[in-house]
């Protein structure tokens, strides 16, 4: 049982940062349809911000965040703009190439600029670094930081979507872009604003990884990025709750394989869901049924 | 008159290639350097390279070979197997050299063996560990050495080291699924370790890159164990190292070259950084006079510690060195035979003798690390 209990944790703190990517992932397709692979590595570029802030600036943790997520914002949008924009009315698979040109674009970019070496973050003391104790579960700070900064994210993100007037107007271009345009809304404009939320996101989880596992490198950001993109279509891509369920259903799933069958085939079993779900439910847990008109 | 102009080429081109050779033997001894000087694994190439310059500068300034000074000729394979082959090629025909150093990596050595055996010039590897580099299923390849212990005999001598040094009798091991380094090194430990009379508890895996160890910790801990085996680099041993002793798992953790970088220790954290065990080919703490000499050119030079790496390559060239000089001067298959026969050769590396499969016959070095220092260093052998 304690056995058990030991493992959810770990489950949900890897289950929380897949869940804080594939939220940049889903929110991005909601809105224009597009899968940017790029977004797994602003995570990264996010993670070196954080090195760079902790290292050289000597920057405490709170700042060190706020400036990961303005420097991965502005990453974002200047990315949206340059590289996506351009290309609204061509085809999705021009989209979705460009997305990826751009990925590996940051990818070698960043190993020219800082080289392909294992980088680690400075050792973290004082509170960030205690452990305690539940019974014979072992469970430290850092993992209840990652487990609720990304609670309070996706609630927040809820919030934005449902309660405010712009969050209402992401609604409306994910509808239908042309009859929001119509009623006056700024599809330009909020589809920058989507940007920015999913890459401060991904800035967080950036310098959260980087506190929690100590270690970062320029292709840190393509295997959670391929798992959170599982996460966000087995929760029904473009959904948010759906990303969340999907992101510690993944992170549940990889644990309890390793922990319980073999960790060998860990991999395997994630890749055999996303296969299965786009066999039984294209759309995901959550995803939106559309109806295509003739 | 087609005909003509053939031979009339023929004829020039043989003369170039009689005057290329004459100048080639004259009053230096060539040594070609075949390295990883860029790409992937560059760090490996450039740090040989550090130490083959040393050994050749040494070599050099106490009168060089016979009274001929040893000339390098270095080019930089990009960490490519085809470029290597090519490289070695151009060493051999055009640089006329007496031997080859490098490539550093099993693969680009092993691509470069043919062309030495075409040619009749012995290569000799500084790091090339992989099991099949200079013998397999078709027999002894006769050009290529190697100075390095290959990767079964390092997972024996660490499994001997566990059962006897270090007493311990249940290993877990946590081996890189993705890498035939890391398989090599668990299947000779496992045998081994077995045979001696010690039990695998449990035998985990991850693959090359994953970060989170969380769920293989808490699989294993409660098993029945008293070591744990991480045949892997250290980019993911010092995170298992780190995130095991977070949990509880204060057993020894065990190792082999992989674990050879202070990255280790940075990742793991200097607190959690105890009873690390891992094998190595050379340790800085060593008091040989020859070890310590080397440390102290090699800080002079370059103004850092010297790593493994350096003192390969440094070994790798007095190695070739103490070869020509036995061949009376001569490259090709004099110098084969003289390296073939070397006994008792005295290097940073240990003490070695070359044997029929041209592997050599030597200790590997177990590092103990406390807090994130090497505090003690042992030879251990089979």
């Amino acid at each position: 049982m304690d056995q058990f209990m030991q493992q959810v944790i770990n489950g949900l703190s890897l289950g929380s940062i897949y869940a804080l990517i594939a939220l940049g992932y889903t929110m991005v397709y909601g809105i224009i349809n597009l899968i940017n692979f790029a977004h797994c590595d602003i995570y990264m570029i996010g993670a070196y911000v954080g090195y760079f802030c902790l290292t050289v600036f000597k920057l405490d943790f709170v700042t060190t965040v706020l400036v990961a997520m303005a420097a991965c914002t502005v990453l974002g949008v200047t990315i949206e703009k340059v590289a996506y924009k351009p290309l609204r009315n061509s085809s999705r698979i021009t989209a979705l190439i460009t997305a990826i040109g751009v990925s590996l674009f940051l990818e070698y970019g960043m190993m020219f600029l800082v080289g392909p070496n294992v980088r680690t973050y400075p050792e973290i003391t004082g509170l960030l670094a205690e452990k305690f104790n539940i019974g014979s579960v072992i469970v430290s700070t850092q993992q209840v930081i990652i487990v609720g900064i990304s609670l309070l994210l996706m609630v927040l993100l809820q919030f934005i979507v449902k309660k405010t007037r712009i969050g209402k107007g992401m609604r409306a271009v994910t509808l239908d872009a042309d009859a929001a345009r119509l009623m006056g809304i700024n599809v330009d404009s909020t589809i920058s604003f989507t940007f920015v939320l999913g890459s401060a996101f991904a800035g967080i989880a950036g310098v959260l990884v980087g506190v929690y596992y100590n270690s970062i490198n320029p292709l840190m950001g393509y295997l959670p990025g391929l798992k959170a993109f599982i996460a966000a279509v087995f929760g029904g891509i473009g959904s948010i709750p759906g990303a969340m369920i999907g992101g510690y259903t993944i992170g549940m799933v990889e644990v309890m394989v390793s922990g319980y069958a073999n960790s060998m085939y860990k991999d395997a079993v994630v890749f055999a869901i996303l296969i299965l779900i786009l066999i039984v439910r294209p759309t995901g847990l959550l995803g939106r049924n559309v109806r295509e008109k003739v | 008159m087609k005909r003509a102009l053939i031979v009339l080429l023929a004829v020039v081109a043989l003369g170039l290639v009689l005057t290329g050779c004459q100048q080639g033997g004259t009053d230096t001894v060539k040594i070609g350097v075949n390295m990883e000087l860029s790409g992937a694994v560059a760090t490996y190439g450039q740090s040989t390279v550090d130490g083959i310059e040393l050994a050749i500068d040494e070599v050099n300034a106490a009168g060089g070979i016979d009274g001929k000074q040893v000339e390098l000729v270095k080019y930089d394979n990009k960490s490519d197997a085809a470029e290597a082959t090519t490289l070695a090629t151009k060493l051999m025909t055009e640089d006329d050299v007496a031997c080859v150093l490098g490539p550093a990596t099993s693969g680009a050595f092993k691509a470069e063996i043919p062309v030495a055996n075409d040619n009749k010039v012995p290569v000799i590897s500084g790091s090339a560990t992989a099991d099949d580099v200079t013998v397999d299923a078709s027999g002894v390849k006769e050009y290529a050495f190697r100075i390095c212990f290959n990767d079964s005999y390092q997972g024996t001598a660490m499994a001997n080291f566990a059962y006897k040094n270090l007493k311990v009798k249940k290993v877990v091991i946590i081996l890189d699924n993705a890498s035939d380094y890391s398989k090599g090194l668990a299947k000779s430990f496992n045998d081994t370790f077995t045979e001696v009379g010690g039990t695998i508890a449990a035998e985990e895996a991850f693959v090359a890159g994953e970060t989170d160890f969380n769920a293989v910790i808490t699989k294993i801990k409660d098993k029945d164990f008293d070591a744990i085996f991480i045949p892997g680099y250290y980019q993911e041993a010092g995170l298992i190292i780190k995130q095991a002793r977070a949990q509880g798992i204060d057993v020894p953790i065990m190792g082999a070259d992989g674990f050879d970088s202070p990255t280790l220790v940075e990742l793991s954290g200097a607190a959690a950084a105890n009873d690390i065990y891992f094998s190595n080919h050379y340790s800085s703490l060593d008091e040989e006079s020859v070890v310590v000499d080397f440390i102290k050119a090699f800080k002079e030079k370059h103004d850092k510690d010297p790593d493994a790496f350096n003192a390969l390559g440094y070994d790798l060239a007095k190695f070739a060195c103490d070869g020509i000089a036995r061949a009376g001067g001569e490259g090709g298959e004099a110098l084969k035979d003289a390296l073939a026969g070397t006994e008792e050769f005295k290097g940073v590396t240990g003490t070695f003798s070359v044997d029929e499969n041209h592997n050599p016959v030597k200790a590997v070095v177990v590092i103990e690390m406390q807090d994130g220092k090497q505090v003690s260093s042992v030879r251990a052998g089979l």
